[in-house]
């Protein structure tokens, strides 16, 4: 008996060390990142940094401006992409399609999920890279096809599982009954969708909005493979850009050479980390918001 | 009026099903497109053989240094995020199951930590490596996917134990067990179809992830025999190859990504399977 | 204005082959309260939801048969829906109000017939409200969410929602069975009131609630007709020997 309680009293102590690990990580994370971003931050004004748009790591100028703004541009594309696609797909499994359907997505959604984005980058450059250039083409314009138009479409796939899943569940969770009594007093089902389902749905759908947002902010390999990486403020999304994951990833080579040039990609990494996990925090909530009223 | 709302309808679902057709269209012309462009340089030879001599050039040899490192990382970090996770997952759910304060808590938290993307633990995995004083090694690899995928581990193990009946745990307490003995005897034992795709869907990620080995696992044309040497990667055997101005070597890359794409086939196929065939043992 | 508003001939229902209603016909008089009495699970929601077709959302339902609606044919597909569901107002089990508004909930309706002009709005609103004695208590938070009524008032707004599109019949699913008893009270009321201008089908397994307000019973049984007639023949002297059962348990 004596036994058992000591075996008891060590895993629970074991289990309760490993908690308090897992909830360190991004406390570690976050302070190992600014302690190394620290040297640059003490040379350089904060706004100086994030406003300036003049890179020479070489001759110690670092703005990260273009960094920031490919990464928004770039998301921004992939966002009006896969929200639209996303929303009526979820509205058609769950409100139109027959159960099948809704049963043949799911692993459709998985697979997609979890194939390594390192493949989706080489369907960018195989398939997405040549249509943006006959795209372009269309309207007279040059382009080498690796831009922020291709970086954002292969993000926008990248990115729909992981919206749709949340937004199936979110038109799931709707009871019925509110469908019924939209229905009774004469709406059509179409009217019924876009007037209570969407409105009821609506912190969710935020929730999904703002957590793919996320994903495709910190995803790195596939956009660094067609975005063309130039270091520059885009203008039309025909133009090559470089953000910030694409700019951590492409120079941890020779970060150790130059001055400066390391604590530069931690800071990048912080910024990055700091807004994903912002937008986490606030999906998470509305997410949270939405299932304590029901 | 009515003609107007009927055309709308009309309009919508139509969109809808288009969308929805589009996505399932999009993920087979992916797979369909890998695979077309890629089985023309698969041969036994790609998946049997390390690299020769100006094999970068068009020279003799195959990736099993790459298939063979990214196994070895991706079953150190799945091996040791489940040391780490499954424990946390049990204490959620055996110890903390009455405080749903941080229960709740504790979930949010991981669901946000699970948003972290893979650059940022590889930007942090290099600082913790140099910390430690550790070079580019399959030590820091594993250390880095492990942090990359605990979260999802935890997660995935947590939502299968939600789902043991709380009659279960009640009635294990009145036959007298300890807390430890319910969380191994009988929650483990009741979700164990569910652990085994949890891990399964960590061993993925920590498979195809690129950016968080980057910088820690280095890259060599070798087989790593200890925990200290670089190790190569599936994902950035691909990336590597596919940067090279040469024909021969690009079309090499695009073989490597039908092996990697079959081996997350496999994995998610494994996942499904074992899942729906476990389900029957279990009480519901 | 007097006669039959309903008739149901031969209305079998299944779900995957196991039968939810069989061989239902039925003849439902106008300006009367009918009452379908039975006991949970035997199909009387399923009945009320085929006369507005609403069993249309559910998935995988077999339904043959024949509703007629002031002798228009319910189940057929030809018919417009939203017209004829707008004949019909629903009350359910529990109240559902609509994510937006007090004001909105019971101007849903009428916006999507096509009503714009706001005094026209604001004048029926505030009419229906006060129909279901609702408008004292939310005069002065109209604009505030439905969300945070109490549920009986909740209950009564949402009678009120299906009252605003003029409809000629009410159908209510055990409309008190989530109330308190005040709440219940009040409802029942209103039902007493409404039936001037409305028919009134109310779905109940509550005995007593069925004496008090029905002018006809039906009683469903695993899915048919067992019997049915005035309140008195049905609850002083029962015919069938499955509603003597139900009735001498129930009490």
């Amino acid at each position: 008996m004596k036994r058992r309680k000591l075996i008891d009293q060590i895993t629970s102590g074991w289990m309760l060390l490993c908690l308090f690990v897992v909830l360190l990580i991004p406390l570690v994370i976050g302070l190992g990142l600014v302690l190394k971003s620290l040297p640059i931050l003490q040379l350089y004004p904060l706004s100086e940094l994030l406003n300036g748009s003049d890179w020479k790591p070489m001759a110690g100028h670092f703005g990260f401006k273009p960094f920031i703004v490919s990464s928004l541009y770039v998301t921004l594309i992939s966002f009006l992409i896969a929200a639209p696609v996303c929303l009526l797909s979820a509205i058609y499994l769950t409100q139109y399609a027959r159960r099948w359907l809704l049963n043949l997505m799911q692993p459709v959604i998985d697979i997609m999920a979890g194939i390594p984005s390192v493949v989706y980058g080489v369907w960018g450059i195989l398939v997405v890279v040549p249509l943006v250039v006959r795209l372009a083409s269309v309207w007279d314009l040059k382009t080498s096809g690796y831009c922020i138009l291709s970086g954002g479409i292969v993000l926008a796939v990248m990115s729909i599982p992981f919206i749709l899943n949340i937004l199936i569940e979110v038109f799931q969770t709707i009871p019925t009954e509110l469908k019924e009594a939209s229905l009774s007093v004469g709406a059509t089902y179409w009217e019924t969708i876009k007037f209570v389902l969407l409105r009821e749905g609506f912190s969710g759908i935020m929730a999904a909005f703002g957590l793919g947002i996320s994903k495709a902010l910190g995803e790195t390999i596939a956009v660094l493979m067609v975005v063309g990486n130039v270091v520059q403020i885009p203008g039309s999304p025909f133009q090559a850009a470089y953000p910030l994951p694409a700019l951590i990833a492409n120079n941890y080579g020779e970060m150790m050479s130059i001055p400066m040039y390391d604590s530069a990609l931690m800071f990048a990494a912080l910024i990055l980390f700091v807004i994903i996990i912002l937008f986490n925090i606030l999906a998470r909530l509305a997410i949270n918001h939405g299932e304590y009223r029901c | 009026m009515l003609r107007r709302k009927q055309i709308e309808e009309g309009v919508f679902k139509t969109l809808a099903a288009l969308a929805t057709y589009l996505i399932i269209a999009v993920l087979l012309f992916l797979i369909v497109v890998i695979f077309k462009q890629g089985y023309r340089a698969l041969d036994w030879d790609m998946i049997t053989k390390v690299p020769q001599g100006g094999y970068y050039f068009g020279g003799e040899g195959g990736i099993l240094n790459a298939i063979i490192g990214s196994f070895y990382l991706a079953l150190g970090a799945t091996g040791l995020a489940f040391i780490i996770g499954l424990p946390v997952a049990l204490f959620m759910n055996v110890f903390l199951i009455r405080h749903r304060f941080w229960l709740n808590r504790i979930r949010f938290f991981l669901d946000v930590l699970w948003g972290v993307p893979s650059i940022v633990y590889g930007a942090f995995g290099f600082t913790l490596m140099l910390f430690l004083g550790l070079r580019a090694s399959l030590l820091a690899g594993i250390l880095t996917v492990t942090l990359l995928i605990v979260p999802i581990m935890i997660r995935s193990i947590d939502e299968v134990l939600r789902t043991v009946p709380k009659g279960l745990l009640e009635s294990a307490y009145a036959l007298g067990s300890t807390r430890t003995e319910i969380a191994f005897k009988v929650f483990f034992r009741q979700a164990l179809p569910g652990i085994v795709t949890a891990i399964l869907l960590s061993f993925g990620r920590g498979i195809g992830d690129a950016a968080s080995v980057l910088f820690t696992a280095g890259y060599t044309d070798y087989i790593p025999t200890s925990l200290s040497q670089p190790a190569a990667t599936l994902p950035l055997a691909i990336f590597f190859q596919l940067s090279s101005p040469i024909p021969a070597v690009q079309e090499r890359a695009y073989a490597s990504a039908v092996v990697l794409t079959l081996f997350i086939l496999i994995i998610s196929l494994l996942a499904r399977l074992l899942s729906s065939k476990y389900k029957e043992h279990t009480i519901k | 204005m007097s006669g039959s508003i309903i008739r149901i001939q031969n209305l079998n229902v299944s779900h995957k082959g196991i039968p939810i209603l069989k061989d239902i016909n039925l003849t439902i008089s106008r300006n009367k309260v009918t009452v379908i009495l039975g006991p949970s699970g035997c199909g009387k929601t399923t009945l009320l939801k085929c006369m507005n077709r609403l069993i249309d959302i559910y998935n995988g339902l077999d339904i043959s048969g024949q509703i007629h609606l002031d002798g228009e044919e319910i189940l057929n597909r030809k018919n417009d829906l939203t017209r004829i569901r707008q004949k019909m107002g629903l009350l359910s089990q529990r109240p559902y109000p609509l994510p937006m508004s007090i004001f909105d909930n019971v101007a849903y309706g009428l916006k999507i017939q096509g009503v714009r002009n706001r005094t026209e709005l604001a004048d029926r609103v505030e009419y229906y409200l006060k129909q279901v004695n609702l408008w004292p208590e939310v005069v002065d938070r109209l604009k505030s969410p439905a969300s945070r009524l109490s549920i009986g008032q909740q209950q009564r707004l949402c009678l009120a929602r299906g009252l605003a599109v003029e409809p000629e019949i009410i159908l209510a699913d055990e409309p008190t069975s989530a109330l308190d008893p005040l709440s219940s009270t009040c409802i029942e009321e209103q039902f007493m009131k409404l039936k001037e201008q409305y028919t009134i089908l109310i779905v109940t397994h509550i005995m007593r609630q069925a004496r008090r307000l029905a002018d006809h019973v039906i009683f469903i049984y695993l899915g048919e007709i067992i019997e049915q007639g005035p309140p008195a023949e049905i609850f002083d002297n029962p015919q069938h020997p499955t509603t003597k059962e139900y009735l001498r348990v129930g009490h």
